[in-house]
Order: C-alpha cells, then structure tokens, then sequence
C-alpha cells in the first residue's frame, strides 16, 4: 500500500485548491479500502497456506511458525491437484489454439468474403453471423442435458478430447464476434497487392491478414484463457471420470470431499496453485489485457 | 461463456468491388474456413439447443432410448413445484439486485480514477491510477471456485479471518458468527462475493469508455459551471450509456445462471433454501434424479427468463 500514500503525498501541489484536495483524498480513500478489500483475502489465504492445521484452527491471525510446505505437498499428490492441473493445461491449451484458428477462419470468411454481390450469398453470410452472434446469448444451460448425450453417442463422454471439443464449440462465438470486427477493420488493398503479386487465397490468409490480426488475436486469446482456465459447469456435467477431472472441478470436489476429515490447510494450498498461475500471467500481460477492455469500447 | 461484456469495435469499411470469377483457392478456402468451425459449433452449441426444446416436451429419461410426447406435463411439473419456485425467485431477485449493484459500483470507481484529479486544466485521473486498476482485475483472473473457496475458508465460524477481524474491532456478537449458515446473511454474503469477483472487470470497462469520451466535452462542461457529481450525472452516465447496457445483460444471463458460486458456497441450496438457484435444480433433476427432459424444460424456462430479462433492458434503455 506504500505506493498509495506516496502518491497521495506527491498530489497535493499547491495549485489544488482546497475543494480539489477534499475529493482527491476521498477518492485515493475509497481506492485504498477497496485495494485492501481485494489484497487482504488473497494475503491471508497465501499466508494461512503455510500454517498446520492445529495453527489454523488457534488463530487466523498467527503467522506460520515455520513455512510448511506439506499442505501443497498433499493438496499436489493426494488431493490430485497436479493431475488436475496438468489436465486443465492440456485441456486449455488444444482448445485454446484450435479456438483462436477456427475462430479467425471464420470471422475472416465473414468478414471478408461477404458476396455484397450476390443477395442470397450475402443472406447466408449474414444469416451465419448471426447464428453466432446468438449463442453469446443463449445460457448453456439450455444445451447442457442433450449435449450430454451427443457427446455419448459420439463416444467421447467423459475424454479429455470431448471435453477440449466443447471448450472449442463454446468458446468459438466470442471468438469470431471479436475478430470479426478486427478482420473488417482491416484495408483490402493490402489482400489485392499480394494477389497481384500471385499469392493465392490460403497464402493472403496466413501471410498476410492473420499477421495484421495479431493484436485482436492477441487480446481474444487472453479473454478465452481466462474463460476456459475458469470454467466449471461443462466439466462437471460432461467429464465427471475423476481422473480426467480440471482444476475448478477438482478444487470444487476437494473442498466438499473433504467433508469430516478436514484437511484446512490443504484447501488452501489448492487455492494457491490454483490461482497464482493465472495471477502471474495476469500480471505479465496486464497491459496487453487492459488494452483489449479498451478495445472492447471503441464505438 | 467468456461473457465478458463488451461490443467489438463496429468499423464500417468499403465493400469489396471486384466480382470476379472466383478461382479454386477462394473455393477451397471458403469451403474449409466456413465449413469447418461452422460443423462443431452446429454439432457442439446449436443442434442440442434445439434438441433441448424438443425433449422439453417428452419424459425422456435420458438413459431409456424410447421417450413419450407429454406436452406440457414437465412444465406444468416445474411451474408448481415449490422447490423449483423459490429457485426462480432467488434466481429473479438476483437479477434485479445483482447487475445494478456491480454496475454502481463500476462506475462509482471508474469515476474515482478517471476524473479524480485536479480540476484546473485538463481533466486528469488520479494519481496512482494504474496501480488501481492492476488490483482491480486481481479477482477476475480467479475462477470463480476459488473464490468460493476462499470466502468458505475466509468466513469460516471460528478459523475465519472475517469474523477474526470483527471480534478485534470490539463487535464480540460475531465470534462464532455462521454467515453461511444464516438464513438471513447467506444470500447477502453470496451476492458479495460475486461482486468481489467482477468489480474489477466492469471497472476497467468503464475506465476504457470514460477515457474514450473527447476531453472537450468535460472542459466544456466544467466552463458551463458544472461540478464533479453534474458531470458524472449528466456527461459521463449518457456517454457510456452503451457499455452499460451491454454490462447490465451480461450480469442478468449470469445472475440467472449463478451456477458455480451458489454451487460452490452452498452445495445444498443454503439454509432454508435461500441461496438455491434454477441451475442447481437443473443439474440435480439430470443428472442425480435422471429425468432428463424435465430438466431440458427447466433449460427452456431459464432461456425464456433471460430473454426476457434483456428484452426489459433494451426497452428500458
């Protein structure tokens, strides 16, 4: 919280008038109880992670008295969080790639090639937007019980593969609606220069438009890791072979399992190795995450 | 499924002119591009919605291979179970409570960083602001079971840390205090940990739009005579109108949904039920009871209310 107060000491120039200090420093005091509202838990819970159980159950405010690794060493090998993580990142990362391709294939099919010309190609096309457009709206809980079986009869239930194929179904309309608007942006007379210097369809594509979408993919491929890494309701409907089981879902069944043989400290070495991953990757690509908000609101 | 609310950019850009004769790359590309994702999303998304209206009207039992047509018998069924009722009021109530909250509060903040600098010259931001806006993100980078989780372990009677730090604070009456298992605090607590988790999203959303308004709209404004509470009121609010709108149905597909956190702080619907929600129903009714078309109709009545909910948000707007 130091950088706060310095930044407060550092504001107050004397041009501010007094009205202006008045609601500079309300403003920096709500920020900081809010600041502290998200840290403090996350703090504690990393810092409770070290604790024995009996340390836990004694105080929540003692410090561990030696840091103890056996919580994340149980939670790792005997909760199974380290199958689940290792599932979750095979899951996440076929479906993330696949997601990011098929998506761009398609947004840029859309996008580019939309037959102005021809009344009934341009109602297909527009007709497929939309299409897409509407499963951003529609819960999947509307799809959840048939999905079920139309995993069974295709016989990958319960598959690590059914699974990634799901993630890609789901995570496809967000994509294309995005790199939509990202592949129309771009100028046609780049796609028209290299076609007259003989590059071909597939060429256009992957040499030259998909380079050019680098930062909507970019952003698109932040916002689907976040979507997939956290996702909980397909697992737990469509993969429920405990051994295939994700991180959220393996978290979820840990915690109720845990039942009467209380393991406390394990829970919250599972939340660590559950959250920190993704929070470093947040804090590497922060810049990059903050922009595609941003990008989210160009009108 | 990554819902997160915002619009793609719309740029208009000219039409292709040429009508040639496509060649055989255009062909096959076209056929590859369109066809390939087209197939999984229609197999994976489109065609089990329209099995689960379908099968919303037989007793489908989702393991037998024969099923009956009943009509409207499941939705007769659902309509006046009582359990499944206050399911829905919960679901409803969240609704209604769940976006406006997370939304004042967005803009409430977004407003604090942006426009909380001096109000000589130009229109600055605090100082410090990123910083701000870095921790604001935090907990939407946690899925949402940790959250839960970590909120259980938090408010945990007597090894919490909530009730710790209240006890210090001199209010002795929460020294055991069960806010999971109080009828009255559960759906309260429920409804805070979900803003925790998604504040911070719709703040940096907000933060975007509010930076995207022309600075000479606020000079203007602030020449005119208009203090910090007329601008937010009268310049911000109409000029992110948008963003809000798109938040405001984004928050009510999720609060009609509420699977993974009421799922995740109660396993069981809560005391008395006051947490329970249509999709733990939903999932119970499947896949513990069995009765799959039963729950496909529970499915149509869940899409049907969040239909609703943002037909009432476009007409409100």
């Amino acid at each position: 919280m130091s950088t706060s107060t310095d930044t407060l000491r550092t504001s107050r120039r004397t041009q501010l008038s007094s009205g202006d200090r008045t609601v500079t420093i309300t403003a920096h005091a709500v920020l900081v109880v809010w600041a502290i509202l998200v840290i403090f838990p996350l703090l504690w819970t990393l810092m409770t992670s070290f604790k024995t159980n009996s340390e836990i159950f004694s105080s929540p405010f003692s410090l561990p008295s030696t840091p103890a690794l056996e919580n994340y060493v149980y939670a790792w090998n005997e909760a199974g969080i380290g199958m689940f993580f290792f599932n979750t990142v095979i899951v996440v990362g076929f479906a993330l790639f696949f997601v990011m391709l098929l998506g761009a294939m398609c947004a840029y099919v859309l996008a580019r090639f939309d037959m102005p010309d021809s009344r009934v190609g341009h109602a297909v096309m527009r007709g497929i937007y939309y299409l897409m457009l509407g499963g951003l709206m529609i819960p999947v809980f509307l799809a959840i019980v048939p999905l079920f079986k139309q995993l069974q009869i295709m016989g990958i239930l319960n598959t690590l593969f059914g699974l990634t194929i799901t993630y890609i179904g789901f995570a496809l309309p967000f994509t294309v609606f995005f790199l939509y608007a990202f592949f129309r942006a771009l100028p046609d007379e780049i796609g028209e220069a290299a076609q007259i210097d003989g590059a071909n369809a597939w060429v256009t594509f992957f040499r030259i438009y998909l380079p050019m979408a680098k930062p909507g993919l970019a952003t698109v491929a932040i916002m689907n890791f976040l979507g997939l890494w956290n996702q909980f309701l397909l697992p737990v409907a469509l993969n429920t072979n405990r051994d295939n089981y994700v991180l959220s879902q393996g978290l979820a069944a840990f915690t109720v399992s845990a039942g009467y043989d209380v393991n406390f400290g394990a829970q919250f070495a599972a939340f660590v190795i559950t959250v920190f991953p993704v929070l470093i990757v947040y804090v590497i690509f922060q810049r990059q995450l903050q922009g595609s908000v941003s990008a989210g609101t160009l009108k | 499924m990554t819902a997160p609310a915002m619009a793609p950019p719309r740029l208009e850009v000219s039409r292709r002119k040429s009508a040639r004769m496509p060649g055989f790359d255009v062909v096959t590309l076209f056929l590859v591009f369109l066809v390939l994702p087209l197939a999984l999303y229609v197999t994976i998304v489109v065609w089990p919605m329209i099995q689960a209206v379908w099968y919303s009207f037989t007793d489908w039992g989702g393991f037998s291979p024969t099923s009956n047509v009943v009509g409207l018998r499941n939705y007769v069924q659902i309509l006046t179970d009582p359990l499944f009722m206050q399911a829905m009021r919960n679901n409803i109530w969240l609704a209604i409570w769940l976006p406006i909250t997370i939304i004042v509060l967005a803009l409430a903040l977004a407003t604090l960083v942006t426009v909380g600098g001096s109000s000589h010259g130009q229109t600055k931001g605090l100082k410090g602001a990123g910083f701000y806006r870095v921790i604001s993100f935090f907990p939407y980078t946690i899925p949402a079971v940790a959250a839960g989780l970590m909120f259980t372990l938090a408010m945990d009677p007597n090894s919490g840390i909530l009730n710790g730090v209240l006890t210090k604070l001199g209010f002795s009456s929460f020294k055991a205090f069960p806010w999971l298992g109080n009828a009255t605090t559960a759906m309260p607590t429920m409804m805070f940990v979900v803003v925790w988790s998604l504040v911070g999203f719709y703040m940096v959303l907000f933060i975007a739009a509010i930076k995207g308004i022309p600075s000479e709209i606020f000079e203007a404004a602030r020449i005119d005579g208009a203090g910090r509470l007329r601008t937010a009121v009268s310049i911000t609010l109409p000029l992110v109108r948008e963003n809000v709108q798109t938040a405001y149905i984004y928050l009510g597909i999720m609060a009609i949904d509420m699977y993974v956190y009421a799922q995740m702080l109660f396993p069981f619907g809560g005391p008395e039920n006051t947490t329970l929600v249509m999709s733990q129903q939903l999932l119970a009714t499947a896949f513990t009871k069995g009765q799959f078309g039963m729950a496909c109709a529970m499915g149509v009545i869940m899409g049907l209310l969040t239909a609703a909910f943002a037909a009432v948000v476009f007409l409100v707007n």
